[in-house]
Protein backbone atom coordinates (compact mmCIF):
# COMPACT_ATOMS: atom_id res chain seq x y z
CA UNK A 1 0.00 0.00 0.00
CA UNK A 2 1.15 3.48 -1.05
CA UNK A 3 2.49 5.44 2.01
CA UNK A 4 0.58 8.67 2.26
CA UNK A 5 3.06 10.90 4.27
CA UNK A 6 3.36 13.94 3.34
CA UNK A 7 6.44 15.83 4.45
CA UNK A 8 5.56 19.30 3.57
CA UNK A 9 8.88 20.69 3.97
CA UNK A 10 10.51 18.50 1.48
CA UNK A 11 7.45 17.48 -1.04
CA UNK A 12 6.50 20.64 -3.07
CA UNK A 13 6.52 23.08 0.32
CA UNK A 14 3.74 24.24 2.62
CA UNK A 15 -0.10 23.46 2.05
CA UNK A 16 -0.71 26.81 -0.01
CA UNK A 17 -2.55 26.95 -2.93
CA UNK A 18 -1.87 29.83 -5.47
CA UNK A 19 -3.92 31.45 -7.30
CA UNK A 20 -5.04 35.26 -8.89
CA UNK A 21 -7.83 37.17 -6.88
CA UNK A 22 -9.82 37.47 -10.20
CA UNK A 23 -9.97 33.69 -10.28
CA UNK A 24 -10.28 33.17 -6.19
CA UNK A 25 -13.58 36.01 -6.06
CA UNK A 26 -15.22 33.85 -9.81
CA UNK A 27 -14.74 30.58 -8.35
CA UNK A 28 -16.83 32.08 -5.36
CA UNK A 29 -19.55 34.07 -7.59
CA UNK A 30 -20.11 31.54 -10.72
CA UNK A 31 -20.67 28.64 -7.93
CA UNK A 32 -22.99 30.55 -6.32
CA UNK A 33 -25.54 32.28 -8.81
CA UNK A 34 -28.80 33.04 -7.53
CA UNK A 35 -31.41 34.32 -9.55
CA UNK A 36 -34.50 36.13 -8.78
CA UNK A 37 -37.58 34.07 -8.47
CA UNK A 38 -39.14 36.29 -11.29
CA UNK A 39 -41.49 34.12 -14.12
CA UNK A 40 -43.33 36.46 -16.53
CA UNK A 41 -44.37 33.84 -18.58
CA UNK A 42 -44.88 29.96 -19.87
CA UNK A 43 -40.86 30.07 -20.00
CA UNK A 44 -41.02 30.35 -16.11
CA UNK A 45 -42.55 27.14 -15.54
CA UNK A 46 -39.14 25.23 -17.30
CA UNK A 47 -37.58 27.76 -15.09
CA UNK A 48 -39.79 26.18 -12.25
CA UNK A 49 -38.77 22.88 -13.42
CA UNK A 50 -35.39 23.33 -13.27
CA UNK A 51 -35.30 24.43 -9.67
CA UNK A 52 -37.58 21.28 -8.67
CA UNK A 53 -36.37 18.41 -7.37
CA UNK A 54 -35.37 16.40 -11.05
CA UNK A 55 -33.31 18.91 -12.77
CA UNK A 56 -32.48 20.30 -9.55
CA UNK A 57 -30.81 23.52 -9.62
CA UNK A 58 -29.34 23.90 -5.99
CA UNK A 59 -27.01 21.23 -6.79
CA UNK A 60 -25.51 23.99 -9.25
CA UNK A 61 -25.11 26.28 -6.18
CA UNK A 62 -28.17 27.95 -7.82
CA UNK A 63 -30.87 29.04 -5.15
CA UNK A 64 -33.70 31.12 -6.29
CA UNK A 65 -33.56 34.10 -4.22
CA UNK A 66 -37.34 35.82 -3.30
CA UNK A 67 -35.68 39.31 -2.94
CA UNK A 68 -33.50 41.51 -5.89
CA UNK A 69 -31.33 42.40 -3.05
CA UNK A 70 -29.98 39.43 -2.86
CA UNK A 71 -30.15 37.89 -5.96
CA UNK A 72 -27.43 38.11 -8.54
CA UNK A 73 -28.54 36.79 -12.15
CA UNK A 74 -32.05 37.76 -13.34
CA UNK A 75 -33.49 35.47 -15.38
CA UNK A 76 -36.34 36.66 -17.47
CA UNK A 77 -38.72 33.62 -18.73
CA UNK A 78 -41.30 34.94 -20.69
CA UNK A 79 -43.20 37.64 -22.56
CA UNK A 80 -42.41 40.75 -21.29
CA UNK A 81 -45.34 43.40 -22.35
CA UNK A 82 -44.78 47.06 -22.43
CA UNK A 83 -46.70 47.65 -19.48
CA UNK A 84 -44.54 45.53 -17.43
CA UNK A 85 -41.05 46.48 -18.69
CA UNK A 86 -40.74 49.36 -16.19
CA UNK A 87 -41.31 46.91 -13.57
CA UNK A 88 -38.46 44.75 -15.25
CA UNK A 89 -36.07 46.71 -15.03
CA UNK A 90 -36.85 48.64 -11.53
CA UNK A 91 -36.16 44.68 -10.42
CA UNK A 92 -33.04 44.90 -12.38
CA UNK A 93 -31.91 48.02 -10.70
CA UNK A 94 -32.60 47.16 -6.92
CA UNK A 95 -30.43 44.37 -7.72
CA UNK A 96 -26.67 44.78 -6.40
CA UNK A 97 -23.74 44.63 -8.20
CA UNK A 98 -22.78 42.35 -10.14
CA UNK A 99 -25.62 41.10 -11.70
CA UNK A 100 -26.13 39.23 -14.59
CA UNK A 101 -29.33 38.93 -17.05
CA UNK A 102 -30.19 35.49 -18.92
CA UNK A 103 -33.20 36.18 -21.43
CA UNK A 104 -34.73 32.79 -21.54
CA UNK A 105 -36.97 31.79 -24.41
CA UNK A 106 -37.94 33.65 -28.19
CA UNK A 107 -39.92 35.98 -26.44
CA UNK A 108 -37.58 37.13 -24.05
CA UNK A 109 -34.97 37.62 -26.78
CA UNK A 110 -37.12 39.27 -29.97
CA UNK A 111 -40.34 39.63 -28.99
CA UNK A 112 -41.10 35.79 -30.41
CA UNK A 113 -44.32 35.20 -32.16
CA UNK A 114 -45.48 38.44 -30.77
CA UNK A 115 -44.42 40.77 -33.44
CA UNK A 116 -47.44 43.44 -32.06
CA UNK A 117 -47.79 46.90 -30.14
CA UNK A 118 -48.00 45.85 -26.86
CA UNK A 119 -44.92 43.73 -26.21
CA UNK A 120 -41.43 44.33 -25.93
CA UNK A 121 -39.20 43.44 -28.83
CA UNK A 122 -36.04 42.03 -26.94
CA UNK A 123 -35.68 42.46 -23.31
CA UNK A 124 -31.92 43.98 -24.52
CA UNK A 125 -33.67 46.83 -25.29
CA UNK A 126 -34.05 47.76 -21.50
CA UNK A 127 -31.74 45.74 -19.58
CA UNK A 128 -28.18 44.41 -20.80
CA UNK A 129 -28.24 40.87 -21.93
CA UNK A 130 -25.45 38.29 -21.02
CA UNK A 131 -26.95 34.80 -22.51
CA UNK A 132 -29.60 34.48 -24.53
CA UNK A 133 -31.18 31.22 -24.39
CA UNK A 134 -33.19 30.41 -27.22
CA UNK A 135 -36.38 28.02 -28.20
CA UNK A 136 -40.06 28.08 -27.09
CA UNK A 137 -40.07 26.78 -24.50
CA UNK A 138 -36.45 26.10 -23.62
CA UNK A 139 -36.33 22.54 -21.56
CA UNK A 140 -35.10 22.38 -18.21
CA UNK A 141 -31.83 21.53 -19.69
CA UNK A 142 -31.04 23.99 -21.69
CA UNK A 143 -31.83 26.34 -19.22
CA UNK A 144 -29.19 24.56 -16.98
CA UNK A 145 -26.90 24.94 -19.78
CA UNK A 146 -27.23 28.72 -20.31
CA UNK A 147 -26.38 28.96 -16.69
CA UNK A 148 -23.21 26.81 -17.29
CA UNK A 149 -22.39 28.85 -20.06
CA UNK A 150 -22.69 31.51 -17.74
CA UNK A 151 -20.62 30.29 -14.81
CA UNK A 152 -18.18 29.70 -17.60
CA UNK A 153 -18.40 33.27 -18.72
CA UNK A 154 -18.08 34.76 -15.35
CA UNK A 155 -14.86 32.83 -14.49
CA UNK A 156 -13.20 34.20 -17.34
CA UNK A 157 -14.30 37.67 -16.46
CA UNK A 158 -12.10 40.18 -14.62
CA UNK A 159 -13.28 40.82 -10.91
CA UNK A 160 -13.57 44.37 -11.40
CA UNK A 161 -16.92 44.37 -12.75
CA UNK A 162 -15.68 47.64 -14.05
CA UNK A 163 -13.34 46.08 -16.31
CA UNK A 164 -15.49 44.26 -18.28
CA UNK A 165 -16.20 46.78 -21.20
CA UNK A 166 -18.17 45.70 -24.54
CA UNK A 167 -14.43 45.27 -26.43
CA UNK A 168 -12.82 43.91 -23.22
CA UNK A 169 -14.71 40.53 -23.25
CA UNK A 170 -13.35 37.40 -24.25
CA UNK A 171 -15.08 34.63 -26.16
CA UNK A 172 -16.47 31.58 -24.26
CA UNK B 1 -61.86 14.78 -60.19
CA UNK B 2 -61.74 18.58 -59.01
CA UNK B 3 -61.15 21.34 -62.02
CA UNK B 4 -57.68 22.79 -62.07
CA UNK B 5 -57.37 26.24 -61.11
CA UNK B 6 -53.94 28.24 -60.95
CA UNK B 7 -52.67 28.00 -57.67
CA UNK B 8 -50.05 31.21 -58.32
CA UNK B 9 -50.59 34.23 -56.54
CA UNK B 10 -53.52 32.86 -55.05
CA UNK B 11 -53.98 35.98 -52.40
CA UNK B 12 -53.83 38.47 -54.59
CA UNK B 13 -56.88 37.65 -55.98
CA UNK B 14 -60.52 37.50 -54.28
CA UNK B 15 -61.63 34.15 -52.92
CA UNK B 16 -64.42 34.17 -55.44
CA UNK B 17 -64.61 34.67 -59.22
CA UNK B 18 -67.73 33.05 -59.90
CA UNK B 19 -70.49 35.27 -61.01
CA UNK B 20 -72.92 32.68 -59.63
CA UNK B 21 -71.37 32.51 -56.14
CA UNK B 22 -73.77 33.73 -53.66
CA UNK B 23 -71.84 34.48 -50.13
CA UNK B 24 -73.22 32.34 -47.50
CA UNK B 25 -75.34 34.26 -44.85
CA UNK B 26 -76.67 33.55 -41.40
CA UNK B 27 -80.65 32.44 -42.15
CA UNK B 28 -82.74 35.12 -39.83
CA UNK B 29 -86.07 34.37 -39.07
CA UNK B 30 -88.84 36.58 -38.03
CA UNK B 31 -88.90 36.83 -33.84
CA UNK B 32 -92.81 36.05 -33.94
CA UNK B 33 -91.55 32.38 -34.61
CA UNK B 34 -90.73 31.93 -31.32
CA UNK B 35 -93.17 32.65 -28.80
CA UNK B 36 -90.48 32.87 -25.41
CA UNK B 37 -88.57 35.77 -27.33
CA UNK B 38 -92.23 37.59 -29.33
CA UNK B 39 -93.35 37.89 -25.09
CA UNK B 40 -89.77 39.22 -24.12
CA UNK B 41 -89.68 41.59 -27.28
CA UNK B 42 -93.30 42.69 -26.73
CA UNK B 43 -92.53 43.53 -22.64
CA UNK B 44 -89.20 45.60 -24.14
CA UNK B 45 -91.14 47.37 -26.97
CA UNK B 46 -93.77 48.83 -24.23
CA UNK B 47 -90.76 50.20 -22.33
CA UNK B 48 -87.91 51.16 -25.26
CA UNK B 49 -88.18 52.25 -28.81
CA UNK B 50 -86.51 48.93 -30.50
CA UNK B 51 -85.42 49.60 -34.06
CA UNK B 52 -85.11 45.93 -35.56
CA UNK B 53 -85.22 42.64 -33.40
CA UNK B 54 -84.24 39.50 -35.76
CA UNK B 55 -83.34 35.72 -34.29
CA UNK B 56 -80.08 34.63 -36.38
CA UNK B 57 -78.58 31.02 -34.39
CA UNK B 58 -81.05 30.98 -32.30
CA UNK B 59 -80.72 33.94 -30.52
CA UNK B 60 -82.71 37.30 -30.79
CA UNK B 61 -80.89 40.09 -31.13
CA UNK B 62 -83.01 43.52 -30.72
CA UNK B 63 -81.43 46.54 -31.71
CA UNK B 64 -82.68 50.08 -29.67
CA UNK B 65 -81.12 53.63 -29.24
CA UNK B 66 -77.87 54.19 -27.38
CA UNK B 67 -79.22 56.32 -25.24
CA UNK B 68 -81.86 53.83 -23.54
CA UNK B 69 -79.50 51.25 -22.88
CA UNK B 70 -79.91 51.93 -19.22
CA UNK B 71 -83.51 51.14 -19.70
CA UNK B 72 -83.63 48.52 -22.12
CA UNK B 73 -81.17 46.57 -19.24
CA UNK B 74 -83.22 47.15 -16.79
CA UNK B 75 -86.17 45.67 -18.20
CA UNK B 76 -84.66 43.03 -19.81
CA UNK B 77 -83.01 42.04 -16.26
CA UNK B 78 -86.43 42.63 -14.06
CA UNK B 79 -88.94 41.57 -16.42
CA UNK B 80 -87.43 38.99 -19.06
CA UNK B 81 -85.28 37.03 -16.83
CA UNK B 82 -81.84 37.56 -18.53
CA UNK B 83 -80.16 37.68 -15.07
CA UNK B 84 -76.74 37.28 -16.54
CA UNK B 85 -74.51 39.77 -19.15
CA UNK B 86 -72.57 37.24 -19.98
CA UNK B 87 -70.16 39.44 -22.42
CA UNK B 88 -70.46 43.18 -23.71
CA UNK B 89 -68.04 44.81 -26.10
CA UNK B 90 -67.86 47.04 -28.90
CA UNK B 91 -67.34 46.69 -33.06
CA UNK B 92 -65.40 49.40 -34.89
CA UNK B 93 -67.65 50.39 -37.90
CA UNK B 94 -65.90 53.56 -38.66
CA UNK B 95 -64.73 52.89 -41.88
CA UNK B 96 -68.00 51.42 -42.77
CA UNK B 97 -71.12 54.08 -41.81
CA UNK B 98 -69.07 56.09 -39.13
CA UNK B 99 -70.18 54.67 -35.80
CA UNK B 100 -69.45 51.94 -33.23
CA UNK B 101 -72.30 48.50 -32.37
CA UNK B 102 -72.10 48.68 -28.71
CA UNK B 103 -73.42 44.88 -27.48
CA UNK B 104 -74.61 43.45 -24.88
CA UNK B 105 -74.70 39.33 -24.70
CA UNK B 106 -77.37 38.69 -22.48
CA UNK B 107 -78.29 35.01 -20.83
CA UNK B 108 -82.12 33.63 -19.25
CA UNK B 109 -80.72 30.68 -17.42
CA UNK B 110 -84.26 29.78 -16.57
CA UNK B 111 -85.74 29.57 -19.84
CA UNK B 112 -81.71 28.66 -21.86
CA UNK B 113 -82.37 31.73 -23.99
CA UNK B 114 -79.75 33.78 -25.11
CA UNK B 115 -80.44 37.51 -26.54
CA UNK B 116 -77.57 40.39 -27.36
CA UNK B 117 -78.76 44.38 -27.08
CA UNK B 118 -76.90 45.77 -30.01
CA UNK B 119 -77.22 49.94 -30.17
CA UNK B 120 -74.76 52.15 -32.35
CA UNK B 121 -72.99 55.10 -30.99
CA UNK B 122 -70.84 57.20 -33.42
CA UNK B 123 -66.82 58.50 -32.58
CA UNK B 124 -67.27 60.40 -29.37
CA UNK B 125 -70.56 59.56 -27.83
CA UNK B 126 -70.87 58.14 -24.73
CA UNK B 127 -73.13 55.33 -22.93
CA UNK B 128 -74.57 54.82 -19.91
CA UNK B 129 -73.08 52.52 -17.57
CA UNK B 130 -75.02 48.98 -16.28
CA UNK B 131 -72.71 48.67 -13.76
CA UNK B 132 -75.37 49.08 -11.64
CA UNK B 133 -77.11 46.17 -13.22
CA UNK B 134 -74.56 44.12 -13.67
CA UNK B 135 -71.23 43.52 -11.95
CA UNK B 136 -69.51 41.72 -15.05
CA UNK B 137 -69.80 45.01 -16.99
CA UNK B 138 -67.20 46.79 -14.72
CA UNK B 139 -64.32 45.00 -16.00
CA UNK B 140 -65.98 44.85 -19.46
CA UNK B 141 -66.82 48.76 -19.66
CA UNK B 142 -62.86 49.88 -18.87
CA UNK B 143 -61.74 47.23 -21.55
CA UNK B 144 -64.50 48.56 -24.25
CA UNK B 145 -63.27 51.83 -23.25
CA UNK B 146 -59.89 51.03 -23.01
CA UNK B 147 -59.83 49.44 -26.56
CA UNK B 148 -61.97 52.13 -28.47
CA UNK B 149 -62.28 54.93 -26.16
CA UNK B 150 -65.75 54.83 -25.86
CA UNK B 151 -66.09 56.03 -22.15
CA UNK B 152 -69.58 54.55 -19.98
CA UNK B 153 -70.90 57.50 -18.10
CA UNK B 154 -71.08 57.12 -14.09
CA UNK B 155 -68.88 54.28 -14.28
CA UNK B 156 -67.60 53.96 -10.48
CA UNK B 157 -63.33 53.56 -12.13
CA UNK B 158 -63.15 54.61 -15.51
CA UNK B 159 -59.61 53.98 -16.30
CA UNK B 160 -57.55 51.78 -18.36
CA UNK B 161 -57.72 48.04 -18.15
CA UNK B 162 -55.19 46.50 -20.06
CA UNK B 163 -52.97 49.14 -21.58
CA UNK B 164 -50.87 51.34 -18.83
CA UNK B 165 -52.61 54.63 -17.85
CA UNK B 166 -50.46 56.87 -19.84
CA UNK B 167 -51.21 55.09 -23.08
CA UNK B 168 -51.74 56.74 -25.98
CA UNK B 169 -54.51 55.39 -28.20
CA UNK B 170 -57.42 52.43 -28.63
CA UNK B 171 -55.79 49.76 -30.12
CA UNK B 172 -58.74 47.88 -31.24
CA UNK B 173 -59.95 50.29 -33.21
CA UNK B 174 -59.29 48.98 -37.56
CA UNK B 175 -56.75 52.22 -37.98
CA UNK B 176 -54.23 51.28 -34.94
CA UNK B 177 -51.17 49.46 -36.83
CA UNK B 178 -50.88 45.89 -35.49
CA UNK B 179 -46.54 47.10 -34.96
CA UNK B 180 -48.13 49.93 -33.33
CA UNK B 181 -47.77 53.94 -33.63
CA UNK B 182 -44.43 55.57 -32.63
CA UNK B 183 -45.66 56.08 -29.02
CA UNK B 184 -46.66 52.41 -28.73
CA UNK B 185 -42.85 51.50 -30.80
CA UNK B 186 -41.03 53.95 -27.84
CA UNK B 187 -42.67 53.08 -24.95
CA UNK B 188 -40.60 51.28 -22.87
CA UNK B 189 -38.01 53.39 -24.03
CA UNK B 190 -39.30 56.81 -23.54
CA UNK B 191 -40.35 55.72 -19.71
CA UNK B 192 -37.73 54.27 -18.30
CA UNK B 193 -34.51 55.99 -19.84
CA UNK B 194 -36.04 58.71 -21.45
CA UNK B 195 -36.75 60.40 -25.26
CA UNK B 196 -32.62 61.08 -25.16
CA UNK B 197 -32.37 56.92 -24.93
CA UNK B 198 -33.79 56.91 -28.28
CA UNK B 199 -30.75 57.23 -30.65
CA UNK B 200 -28.58 54.41 -28.27
CA UNK B 201 -31.01 52.08 -28.18
CA UNK B 202 -32.27 52.11 -32.01
CA UNK B 203 -35.35 51.35 -33.33
CA UNK B 204 -37.20 48.17 -32.38
CA UNK B 205 -36.44 45.28 -35.18
CA UNK B 206 -39.66 44.05 -36.74
CA UNK B 207 -38.34 42.17 -39.13
CA UNK B 208 -38.58 37.85 -37.89
CA UNK B 209 -35.96 37.02 -40.60
CA UNK B 210 -33.41 39.25 -40.44
CA UNK B 211 -29.98 38.61 -40.81
CA UNK B 212 -27.21 40.66 -41.32
CA UNK B 213 -24.84 39.81 -44.04
CA UNK B 214 -21.43 41.57 -42.24
CA UNK B 215 -22.44 40.58 -38.82
CA UNK B 216 -19.39 37.80 -37.96
CA UNK B 217 -20.56 37.69 -34.16
CA UNK B 218 -23.86 36.75 -34.12
CA UNK B 219 -24.55 35.29 -37.39
CA UNK B 220 -23.06 31.98 -38.96
CA UNK B 221 -22.52 31.56 -43.00
CA UNK B 222 -22.76 27.01 -43.73
CA UNK B 223 -19.76 27.05 -45.88
CA UNK B 224 -18.34 30.34 -45.22
CA UNK B 225 -17.73 30.36 -41.71
CA UNK B 226 -14.47 33.03 -40.57
CA UNK B 227 -13.64 33.40 -37.44
CA UNK B 228 -15.41 35.13 -34.51
CA UNK B 229 -15.77 39.02 -35.05
CA UNK B 230 -14.20 39.07 -38.41
CA UNK B 231 -14.14 41.53 -41.03
CA UNK B 232 -15.23 40.54 -44.02
CA UNK B 233 -16.76 43.69 -45.47
CA UNK B 234 -14.25 43.08 -48.35
CA UNK B 235 -15.23 39.83 -48.73
CA UNK B 236 -14.64 36.46 -47.65
CA UNK B 237 -13.00 32.90 -48.65
CA UNK B 238 -15.31 29.74 -49.04
CA UNK B 239 -14.28 26.81 -46.53
CA UNK B 240 -14.93 23.56 -48.17
CA UNK B 241 -17.34 21.29 -45.50
CA UNK B 242 -14.97 18.45 -44.23
CA UNK B 243 -16.30 15.19 -43.68
CA UNK B 244 -15.12 13.06 -40.68
CA UNK B 245 -12.34 10.94 -41.63
CA UNK B 246 -13.78 7.86 -39.21
CA UNK B 247 -17.01 8.00 -39.59
CA UNK B 248 -17.92 8.00 -43.10
CA UNK B 249 -16.90 5.46 -45.56
CA UNK B 250 -16.02 6.27 -48.88
CA UNK B 251 -17.90 3.99 -51.10
CA UNK B 252 -16.45 5.51 -54.26
CA UNK B 253 -13.21 3.07 -53.65
CA UNK B 254 -13.60 -0.29 -55.19
CA UNK B 255 -17.11 1.20 -57.51
CA UNK B 256 -15.91 -0.89 -60.58
CA UNK B 257 -15.59 -4.32 -58.16
CA UNK B 258 -17.95 -7.04 -59.93
CA UNK B 259 -19.86 -8.25 -57.33
CA UNK B 260 -21.18 -11.37 -59.14
CA UNK B 261 -18.26 -13.43 -60.19
CA UNK B 262 -20.37 -15.15 -62.39
CA UNK B 263 -21.36 -12.36 -64.79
Amino acid sequence: MAQHQVNYASAGGLPVALTTVDHLVNWGRSNSLWPLTYGLACCAIEMMASGASRYDFDRMGTIFRASPRQADVMILAGTLSKKHAEFARRLYDQMTEPKWVISMGSCANTGGMFNTYATVQGVDRIVPVDIYLPGCAPRPETLQYALMMLQKKIRRESANMKNNTKSNLRLI
Amino acid sequence: MRKYTPKDNVQGKAYYTDRYHVVPSVPTFDVATDEVFAKQLATLESKVAVKSAKIMLGQMIVEINAEENFKALETLKNECGYAMLSEMSAVDYLAKDGNFEVFYQMLNLKEVKRMRLVCRVTKGQAVESVVPLYKSANFAEREMFDMFGIVANNHPFMKRILMPDDWEGHPLLKTYPLHGDEFASWYEVDKIFGKDAREAIGPENRDQAQVERYDTKRFSRVGYEVPFGADISEGETETPIEYSKTLLVDYTKNSGKQMDKRK
